[in-house]
Formats: structure tokens, C-alpha cells, sequence
């Protein structure tokens, strides 16, 4: 089975879920997708260990060859390539990497090379194994990164994604293909108003989804409200506890640290496994 | 000789708009016989590259010179590309702009003058 974690809002506490979660079900393991800052492995003392390069397909041109006859700049979604007063220019860091240019280009003016974005990292235990992905800094794009983190998962185990913040691309790509969504909120106005721009994009994706309220107790309903109206399972509220905050701060997860809680983690894992 | 003014509105009193990539509309002016036509500027809504569009969209016009307001390090690169002349720092409204333009109180930009997705802010 594969959940993931997201959230529309940073630091509602996703990653505090995803590692929790992980560490209350038996079988599973933990991938990261939060390729602009990973933090989930803070929470191992196993160190992360690279095991590989990621890429994505750059275009050369050759023009030589090339005609300037526009139809690689009409093709591309992301306007990586100008066709401009008898040249053609390319803008690398607007370029995804899909490859569309190179198929449509009919004088075989293009070639691809690769163009290293990242890399992924593995650490864990064989019980829990940790991966998670690293961005190049001034590339863009993390999502080529995420799909070959998604590669990783083992159909044998319960996968728990935990995602990057906000409602773009990246957050769009760790929402999709998996059984289950955890949306994770706080009951605060920003809470509740990114919430409610996750929950729009979820439906679109059509994920299963419910709702982890974290802190609960700093802030007041609406989130409760809110879920109650547009009949959303409200999954567990973990109470906006000092001491779990401390651990937090010395990297210990509030289950090893506090085992009352594994209760909850267990409990909202049960409501998932019932949905799916 | 066609001049291209990033404008806010489709006539000769439409305010200029000071963003390049992602203009509401170009006007299109020739400065001797004062003929326009304005087009809806399609990259204004664009996930990226508005700029290099744009600068396709008023090469296609046939424009020579840009008068906006500013213009970002893409748009700049292909601009120059395209051999278009760049005038920014330009306010009010497009009339008055071809006017101070014709009397060549007007002067070329050689850099861009804001970063890159200055426009979507």
C-alpha cells in the first residue's frame, strides 16, 4: 500500500506524520519527497548514503542541420526554445526535460544529452528503509526527482510518501498513483485556507483522502467544520503537546519518545487500511 | 519602422503597462503616419518563458523598437536576438511615449533591468 503525506501549508507537521506513521506499522518503509529539503532522515541515526544520479534529457542542437523552421519552439509547453530573428535560442532552466523536441524536429537537427538535476540517497534500517532525493541548487524542477523516488517503493511493504509542501507540481506528483492521501492541517485561518486549496486539487487528482489535525488545541473548529461539511474523514488530532515538541528539537520521533502515541498512529493507519 | 508599447488597454490612451512578458496588450505604432493596431499579448499567461514570447509575438508585428517599462534577462537575450531596439523606464500613456519617442528624447536600454519573473510578482 502507498500513503502519502501532504500538506498545502509548510510545517503543519508532515514530516512528524510521515516518520511517526512509518514507525507504527509493521513492514514499512519512509521515502522523502521533499526534493528542495528533505528532512525526514534528521529523525534515523543511519546515515544516508548516495546511490544515484539523477538526469533529465537535455536538447543540443545542431545548426548546421537545424532550418529554423520553428517547430521545436511551437512544440514546447514551456517556451524553452526561441526561434528569433534567424536564431534560435534555448533557455535551459525552463526546459522539463520531455524529450518533445527531439521527436518533432524534422530534420533530425537534435540530439539529447543528459543534464544532471539531483541524485537519491538510501538510509534506514532493512526493517525501515529511508530514501529521499536532493535537488541540484538553481535547477527548478524537483518532479523528474520524485518520479524516480517513486520508483523505489516495494509492492511487499506500506510506502509512506511524505510530500513537499504547497499545491504545484511537486505535491501534484507525490498525490498521484498512491492508495491514500493524509492531508495534514493545523486549526489555524492558514491552516484551514490551505487546506482547502489541497483538498481542490486532490479531488482533481482523485486520490482517497482524509484529515490529520496536528496541534490541536492552539487555534479553534473550522477545520473540523470544514471536514464535517464536505464529508471529510477527520483521521486523528495529535494535541499540541510541549513535550513532543522537545523531542522533536533533539530528533526523536514522539512514538519512540512518548510511546502513549503509537496508539494513535496505529488507530489512524487502521481508518486508512478500511478506506483502501 | 513599427514601434511595439506594452500597454494596459488596446488604444493610443491606454496607460502602459511596464511589464514586457506578461503585458495586457502590444500596441503596435508606426510613428510616421500614426496607424496602430493592438494585439492581446497570449504569453501574459504563460508557466514560464513569457518573455522570449513576447519577444516572438512583436518580432512577428514587424516591430523594430520596444518601449515598456521593464524588461527581464530572457526577454532581453531574445530581443536582442531579434534586433529589436529596447526602451524602458517608460509611464503614462502610449501616446505620449511615441511622441517623446519621435522627438528622440528617448534612450536605448543595453541590459535588462529587472530579474527573471519580475513580471509575475
Amino acid at each position: 500500500m502507498k500513503i502519502t503525506v501532504a500538506s498545502g501549508k509548510g510545517g503543519t507537521g508532515k514530516t512528524t506524520i510521515a516518520v511517526n506513521l512509518a514507525l507504527s506499522v509493521k513492514n514499512s518503509m519512509l521515502i522523502d519527497c521533499d526534493v528542495e529539503g528533505p528532512n525526514s532522515h534528521l529523525f534515523f541515526r543511519e546515515p544516508m548514503v548516495k546511490i544515484k544520479d539523477v538526469s533529465i534529457p537535455a536538447p543540443k542542437f545542431d545548426l548546421d542541420t537545424c532550418t529554423l523552421c520553428g517547430k521545436c519552439a511551437e512544440f514546447c509547453q514551456y517556451n524553452a526554445i526561441s526561434i528569433i530573428g534567424e536564431k534560435l535560442l534555448f533557455f535551459e532552466e525552463l526546459c522539463h526535460g520531455c524529450g518533445g523536441c527531439k521527436i518533432i524536429c524534422p530534420v533530425d537537427a537534435i540530439t539529447e544529452v543528459d543534464h544532471n538535476v539531483g541524485l537519491i540517497e538510501k538510509g534506514g534500517t532493512e526493517d525501515l528503509p529511508v530514501y529521499h532525493g536532493l535537488l541540484n541548487i538553481s535547477e527548478p524542477f524537483g518532479v523528474p526527482i520524485i518520479n524516480e523516488l517513486k520508483q523505489f517503493a516495494d509492492a511487499s511493504k506500506i510506502t509512506i510518501f511524505d510530500s513537499p509542501p504547497g499545491t504545484a507540481c511537486p505535491a501534484v506528483e507525490t498525490m498521484r498513483d498512491v492508495d491514500f492521501c493524509i492531508l495534514v492541517t493545523e486549526p489555524t485561518p492558514f491552516g484551514l485556507h490551505d487546506l482547502t486549496l489541497t483538498v481542490d486539487v486532490i479531488r482533481q487528482i482523485g486520490t482517497p483522502f482524509g484529515v490529520v489535525v496536528n496541534r490541536d488545541g492552539i487555534g479553534d473548529d473550522r477545520v473540523d467544520q470544514y471536514c464535517e461539511k464536505e464529508g471529510i474523514p477527520l483521521l486523528a488530532k495529535i494535541p499540541n503537546d510541549m513535550e513532543v515538541a522537545k523531542l522533536y528539537s533533539r530528533g526523536v520521533p514522539m512514538v519512540t519518545g512518548l510511546p502513549k502515541y503509537r496508539k494513535l498512529f496505529e488507530e489512524m493507519f487502521q481508518k486508512i487500511r478500511e478506506m483502501v | 519602422m513599427k514601434i511595439a508599447i506594452t500597454a494596459k488597454g488596446k488604444e493610443m490612451d491606454s496607460d502602459i503597462d511596464p511589464r514586457f512578458g506578461r503585458c495586457g496588450y502590444f500596441v503596435i505604432v508606426d510613428p510616421d503616419t500614426m496607424e496602430f493596431e493592438a494585439m492581446v499579448n497570449e504569453s501574459a499567461m504563460a508557466s514560464g518563458g513569457a518573455g522570449p514570447q513576447a519577444a516572438q509575438a512583436i518580432t512577428k508585428a514587424s516591430a523594430k523598437v520596444l518601449i515598456t517599462g521593464n524588461v527581464g534577462p530572457n526577454a532581453h537575450q531574445a530581443l536582442e536576438a531579434a534586433g529589436i531596439e529596447i526602451i524602458t523606464g517608460s509611464n503614462g500613456k502610449v501616446i505620449d511615449m511615441v511622441e517623446k519617442y519621435k522627438k528622440g528624447e528617448l534612450s536605448i536600454t543595453p541590459a535588462p533591468t529587472v530579474g527573471s519573473h519580475a513580471g509575475m510578482r
